[in-house]
């Protein structure tokens, strides 16, 4: 009995002091593919199908981070309140868009290709959405934010080298600049697309 | 023809000179550079006229390209990637003096051998042979990413009835497609010859909107459904592809500036 309680206290400081393993990027964007590929082929109504696929999104993409990326020089400007707003309307403006332009590809089929860590925070994992009878080949590339290596997130989507988080920094600052650099204009506008 | 010509011309030189008068009276567009720290500002200098446009050039879209390119799709497959093939073929003529103005001796090697052999063996490029002695399709190249890559700056972002969007660099690179840097405009409109007509580059110019519009028809719908600013959009995406393009680099962490992101530390 004391031999059984002393192999079960060192199992239990071991599992305590070993760090938790630490998740590859590569591994990460499979599991999400695959995770993606079987909500998206399932005869699943598309209500279902939505609300699954946000929440492999909220799991996996750092979309807060996503979103005052997003927001650029204009977040210096924002006070609390504001702050809690954006980010509510952000993360509400960000699952319908990701979910919206997924949903209509009923079995997208994406193979890893390879991997490159940038640095410390980021490493690029290269895919590439296969040809259909419609569409051509499509290569798509995951920026992976690991600097916390246990939880690795999504900070963007680069498709045929175009980044989907600095067209939409881009589109947000247009919004600013030409109503004023009112916020509240942003606001309406993802309130508007978040009803829409 | 010439007349239009004549027409654009000047209002592209107009637009070079009044470049730092009306620059920064609108909006603007910060594009990284290969650099950090080295920031270039695509200027949308006519930005209440270019949305007028680009407004006007969806409308066009809407009632001509679109429908034309849906129908396009309904066509076998191999006679929509034979076009394609042919098309791509007639690209070389513009591809090669770029590959060697910028310095890419091997590429221009490889795509004259592809475009010899695909005209020839392949039938006026329907058939792609060239790959099959494994000569790989290659990056396409103009002369506005020539002028790129010889230091050569966007100059204003503006956009163009039917043609869409371009900057006055790349206007420049298209004027000299006109002036006899494109071979296949000088044998067919540039010079008298008995064996191509005028409407042979205009038909080839639409065949090759089309084809791309039918390549791009999902896509652009889902941009268009989940854009809160489409022309940001579209404007952002074309100057990002364009700069990629000019870099010749499928790395696409090389025109990437992190600066933004270091900020945002929220793990």
């Amino acid at each position: 009995m004391f031999q059984i309680k002393k192999i079960l206290i060192i199992f239990l400081i071991t599992s305590l002091t070993t760090p938790l393993a630490s998740k590859e990027p590569t591994i990460l964007i499979t599991e999400i593919v695959n995770e993606a590929s079987m909500i998206l082929s399932s005869n699943d109504p598309v209500e279902s199908k939505i609300i699954k696929l946000n929440n492999i999104a909220e799991t996996n993409v750092d979309i807060e981070g996503i979103g005052m990326y997003t927001l650029g020089k204009y977040r210096k400007n924002l006070n609390e309140n504001q702050k809690i707003k954006y980010k509510k309307l952000f993360n509400s403006y960000f699952l319908k868009s990701f979910s919206s332009r997924l949903v209509d590809y009923s079995n997208p089929k994406i193979s890893i290709v390879s991997e490159k860590k940038i640095n410390e925070k980021y490493t690029i994992v290269n895919t590439v959405l296969e040809a259909t009878a419609k569409n051509p080949e499509i290569k798509i590339d995951w920026r992976i934010y690991t600097k916390n290596p246990e939880r690795p997130l999504i900070r963007d989507l680069i498709v045929e080298g175009l980044s989907l988080a600095r067209t939409q920094k881009e589109e947000f600052k247009s919004i600013l600049q030409n109503n004023n650099e009112d916020i509240d204009y942003l606001f309406k506008s993802l309130e508007e697309f978040i009803i829409k | 023809m010439k007349k239009f010509l004549k027409v654009f011309i000047i209002s592209i030189i107009f637009q070079v000179i009044t470049l730092n008068v009306f620059a920064g009276s609108d909006g603007t567009l910060e594009i990284n550079n290969k650099t950090k720290d080295q920031n270039v500002e695509v200027k949308d200098c006519f930005e209440t006229v270019n949305r007028a446009i680009f407004s006007f050039n969806q409308g066009l879209d809407k009632v001509f390209f679109k429908p034309i390119a849906k129908g396009y799709r309904y066509l076998p497959k191999p006679i929509r990637s034979g076009t394609g093939n042919a098309l791509n073929n007639l690209s070389n003529l513009v591809t090669i003096p770029n590959n060697i103005l910028q310095g890419q001796f091997k590429e221009a090697g490889v795509n004259s051998l592809r475009f010899s052999i695909n005209t020839t063996l392949g039938i006026a490029g329907i058939f792609d042979v060239a790959s099959y002695y494994g000569l790989n399709k290659l990056d396409k190249e103009d002369y506005g990413q020539t002028l790129g890559s010889w230091g050569v700056k966007e100059g204003c972002y503006f956009v163009l009835p039917v043609l869409g969007p371009t900057t006055v660099r790349d206007s420049l690179g298209s004027i000299v497609n006109l002036a006899g840097g494109d071979p296949w405009y000088n044998v067919t409109i540039g010079a008298d010859t008995k064996f191509f007509e005028n409407s042979d580059y205009y038909y080839s110019r639409l065949t090759s909107g089309v084809n791309f519009r039918a390549k791009n028809l999902e896509a652009f719908d889902n941009l268009e459904k989940n854009s809160l600013d489409l022309y940001a959009s579209v404007r952002s995406l074309y100057l990002q592809d364009r700069q990629r393009k000019i870099q010749n680099s499928d790395e696409i962490t090389e025109t990437m500036n992190d600066d933004d992101w270091e900020e945002i530390d929220i793990q």
